[in-house]
């Protein structure tokens, strides 16, 4: 991990709240994840957190921290896929401690009980609902954090910050609610599960200058080693790296500034067919 | 290197098969914001479809909206020019999807309006720049677009363009622009169309580069809604984002309703040594107090002298998503930042035809209507008009487990409001199993109400208390309300307004006859200064009603003077004081009347209590 923090010593200073009169583009988008997450700790409990060991999820953790003044005041859940890189495991070990995390893991199923008809990289994907689902029942979750963004991808982009589910965590997307003026859905039948979206409206950038501003850890696999880094980070066999010599957080963000390359690129079930993470993600996925 | 700047948000609003999706397309592609690969996926399910190249699959995420050509949900796309980088909100034109349209364009900046030269302005038009206007959106470029399938004719553009903006005129909105272009063709999008040299105004993309991200609230009154207590550790936090304003380490806060003050002791962050001792509206913050008052998520925090307006009643313009139909009478939550109240729909007073702007009365207001309503809540509610403190001025409504419409406040009418009381026709008085007169029997007397009245200094307390205390100690049930206790408590929310008088009295008629119809003696103490409200008072419970006039003439009252306030009134430090600068309007027919000035307090008492003992006595 010492390669991976001595690259948090970014350029750019972080600047004290006391000499600035008006926020900026990170500060309003700190402001209203905060904002959500309080929404979602007064309005839904049982809550859980749920930390993949990537970059986006560890800006969760940050921000929850800033939420809860140093707290994460409920569970963190990680679905173990058992296929992750070791650098990830090592990540999750050395934080969960650090971070003070309540971490709450769970195995995912074998993929040979996953939906035959998915393509296979999206049949293994599936596996990570399951532990998901797991989860939620055995700690009786009524809702759960989760990191995505709308800019990730197009079915993403469609997504409320309180997005309801069905008992079975399916995704109805043709009666999403009304979210307007930060009122969210609050109420529900019951069997209604919530999917809570704090970072839905960061961007990939955002979320590596963030990473650079509050020097948040991340695995160090994000930055290039021999000209390869990974901009996605999920299972080992079926993400891969791309080309790169970006080897700290200025370099990734000078990188991301001029590419015009989608960031879930490398992840393979994405690509398989026109719907397979609409698939997906109608079923429960992240 | 410099942190860039939030990107605008632009809503796209039109009515359905104008062309957005198509526009949007272009838009993206002809700035050169388009990811790479995309353009292939857009042609590969195009061909799979057996179309010609659809920019529509851009936005349309889902399989069913390839599929069926239209766009389901409300989506985002990301845009850069050369001056900045955009969050376009594609808003579907569908009737059915207006929630979506509305939660798209709800957070924008502006809004980008799309009319078919062919159609021209069609029902969704009018109701989404309705939308726009009502959701506080006022800049606005309108499109003209499919200018292609007009041959680009400039009379055609010319009779779009007239009636958009006469609209948009009647709504008080003037867009910034009204350009012909083609979405498919890519005119006047990016660049400058060769088909249309007759038109000399700015491109589409010269008309977003020059909107303005809306002004940050941070010069106006500070607005600090309470979102959670938080007691962690030993500090109680007070969490909250500022809506509007600023505050800092030392300042006197208020909170509405209720009023309670306290000093801001510290603003607290992590990590610890990032402790800001000020900050300004955006901010999600954490206050302690320096002393422990009680308060609780959804009060306001607010700086003394410029509070939020507390009342029971909204005025308001709602658009409804819901899916049954709003109805007077019903019952509503209403969300006003952090706050939830119990609301009834009191009034439907207009339903707005967003066709031709015109009124009409309606029972029900049904789903994609605009409609002016009042709501009447149990508990105070703090509020700001929309025109001038929209984040505190703006609300949803929730029916059952549903968000199911949006609204705005006007403030300026809802002291008019009021006096036009409850109207409420669906409750029915629930009677219960024991009967008053049951109730007499077993307390030995009957109950009823004796409204003292008259100027102040003319002895209702007095009269009041001792009568009390008379009844009490013959084993009487008895009670006394006066100004003290109703001022403090019922009505804290009120002032001395003709209006709030008049709210003020029909509380303190409706709690006695509470009291009265539960077999209790209830003796009122208050100048209730017009017989208008005494007679509505009596309407309640006239069975039970007894107007008592504890008369004394004003220039006796003055020189009793026990609170001082003729004095100070006479001074004019107090406004609408009734004697001195407001009317006292006497009984007609009172069932009793006592002069204090002409006879001693013992006399007065014994005239009470002997007509008290006839009327009520066993």
């Amino acid at each position: 991990m010492a390669e991976a923090a001595a690259n948090f010593g970014g350029s750019t200073q972080r600047r004290g709240w006391l000499n600035k009169r008006l926020m900026d583009h990170l500060d309003a988008l700190e402001a209203q994840s905060v904002y959500i997450l309080r929404e979602a700790f007064n309005k839904l409990d049982p809550l859980g957190l749920l930390w993949s060991l990537g970059k986006d999820s560890n800006v969760m953790v940050w921000l929850c921290r800033k939420a809860f003044f140093g707290r994460v005041p409920f569970p963190a859940l990680f679905c173990d896929t058992g296929k992750k890189f070791p650098e990830m495991y090592a990540f999750r070990d050395r934080y969960a401690a650090e971070w003070g995390l309540n971490l709450n893991q769970e195995p995912c199923p074998p993929v040979e009980e996953m939906d035959p008809t998915l393509p296979p990289a999206a049949r293994s994907s599936a596996r990570k609902t399951y532990a998901l689902k797991n989860l939620v029942q055995r700690l009786k979750l009524k809702a759960v954090i989760a990191g995505i963004r709308r800019d990730e991808d197009a079915t993403r982009a469609k997504e409320r910050y309180f997005s309801p589910r069905g008992e079975n965590a399916e995704w109805d997307v043709r009666e999403q609610p009304p979210e307007l003026w930060d009122q969210f859905k609050t109420e529900f039948a019951p069997g209604t599960h919530i999917r809570v979206h704090p970072l839905l409206h960061w961007t990939e950038l955002d979320v590596w200058r963030y990473i650079r501003r509050e020097k948040i850890p991340v695995v160090e696999l994000y930055f290039a080693k021999g000209g390869k880094r990974y901009r996605s980070l999920g299972d080992q066999d079926i993400t891969h790296p791309m080309t790169s010599n970006a080897s700290n957080l200025d370099e990734i963000i000078a990188e991301l500034e001029a590419t015009r390359t989608p960031e879930r690129a490398g992840r393979a079930m994405d690509h398989e067919a026109e719907d397979s993470f609409e698939r997906l993600r109608v079923a429960g996925y992240m | 290197m410099a942190e860039p700047t939030s990107p605008l948000r632009v809503a796209l609003a039109g009515h359905v098969d104008h062309g957005k999706s198509t526009l949007v397309g272009r838009l993206v592609h002809d700035t050169g914001s388009l990811p790479e690969g995309k353009l292939e996926a857009i042609r590969a399910s195009s061909a799979k479809r057996g179309m010609p190249f659809e920019w529509a699959f851009l936005l349309d995420a889902f399989q069913a909206e390839r599929d069926q050509g239209i766009t389901i949900d409300t989506t985002q796309v990301w845009l850069k020019t050369k001056k900045r980088g955009y969050t376009l909100v594609d808003a579907p034109g569908h009737k059915e999807f207006l929630r979506n349209m509305v939660t798209g364009a709800a957070a924008a900046d502006g809004a980008l309006l799309v009319v078919d030269a062919k159609e021209g302005v069609r029902e969704q038009s009018r109701r989404h720049a309705f939308l726009l206007g009502l959701l506080g959106l006022t800049q606005i470029v309108v499109a003209v677009n499919k200018m292609d399938l007009v041959g680009y004719d400039r009379a055609r553009f010319t009779e779009v363009a007239h009636a958009i903006e006469a609209y948009l005129g009647s709504l008080g909105i003037a867009p910034k622009a009204v350009i012909p272009v083609s979405g498919r063709e890519g005119d006047n999008i990016v660049g400058r169309s060769e088909a249309m040299v007759w038109y000399r105004g700015p491109t589409l993309v010269e008309t977003i580069d020059g909107f303005q991200p809306l002004p940050s609230p941070v010069d106006q009154p500070l607005r600090f809604p309470i979102q959670d207590v938080y007691k962690f550790d030993e500090r109680r936090i007070i969490a909250g984002r500022i809506e509007s304003g600023r505050l800092k380490v030392g300042d006197t806060l208020a909170f509405a309703p209720g009023g309670r003050k306290a000093r801001i002791a510290s603003i607290e962050a992590w990590p610890e040594n990032a402790k800001p001792s000020e900050a300004e509206a955006g901010r999600s913050i954490g206050v302690t107090l320096d002393d422990q008052i009680f308060v609780e998520r959804g009060q306001i925090g607010h700086h003394e002298g410029s509070a939020p307006a507390e009342t029971n009643s909204l005025r308001v313009r709602i658009v409804w998503l819901g899916r049954e139909p709003l109805l007077r009478g019903k019952r509503y939550k209403l969300k006003l930042a952090t706050a939830e109240h119990q609301v009834e729909v009191q009034t439907i007073e207009r339903v707005i035809d967003t066709a031709d702007l015109a009124s009409r009365s309606a029972e029900a207001v049904v789903a994609g209507d605009i409609a002016e309503i009042v709501l009447r809540t149990r508990a105070t509610l703090a509020v700001d008009d929309s025109k001038v403190l929209p984040r505190t001025g703006r609300f949803v409504l929730v029916d059952a487990y549903d968000v199911a419409g949006g609204g705005t406040v006007a403030l300026d009418s809802h002291a008019r409001v009021r006096r036009e009381g409850i109207k409420s026709t669906n409750i029915k008085r629930e009677e219960g199993r024991v009967a008053l007169a049951e109730r007499w029997q077993a307390n030995g007397h009957k109950s009823g109400i004796l409204w003292l009245t008259g100027l102040s200094g003319a002895g209702k307390s007095t009269l009041a208390v001792e009568l009390e205390q008379h009844l009490f100690r013959k084993g009487w049930h008895v009670t006394v309300l006066d100004g003290d206790n109703i001022r403090h408590g019922l009505s804290a929310d009120l002032g001395f307004s003709p209006e709030d008088r008049t709210e003020n009295i029909r509380r303190i008629g409706e709690v006695a006859a509470l009291f009265a119809r539960a077999g209790m003696i209830v003796i009122t103490a208050f100048i209730s200064p017009y017989r208008e409200d005494r007679d509505g008072a009596r309407k309640i419970a006239p069975e039970l009603f007894h107007e008592i006039h504890v008369k004394a003439d004003l220039a006796t009252c003055e020189q009793r003077d026990p609170k001082g306030h003729y004095k100070k009134a006479r001074a004019g430090l107090i406004p609408e004081f009734t004697g001195i600068s407001a009317p006292y309007e006497a009984p007609a027919s009172p069932e009793l009347v006592v002069d204090t000035a002409a006879n001693s307090l013992e006399a007065c008492l014994g005239q009470l209590t002997a007509y008290v003992e006839r009327t009520l006595g066993s």
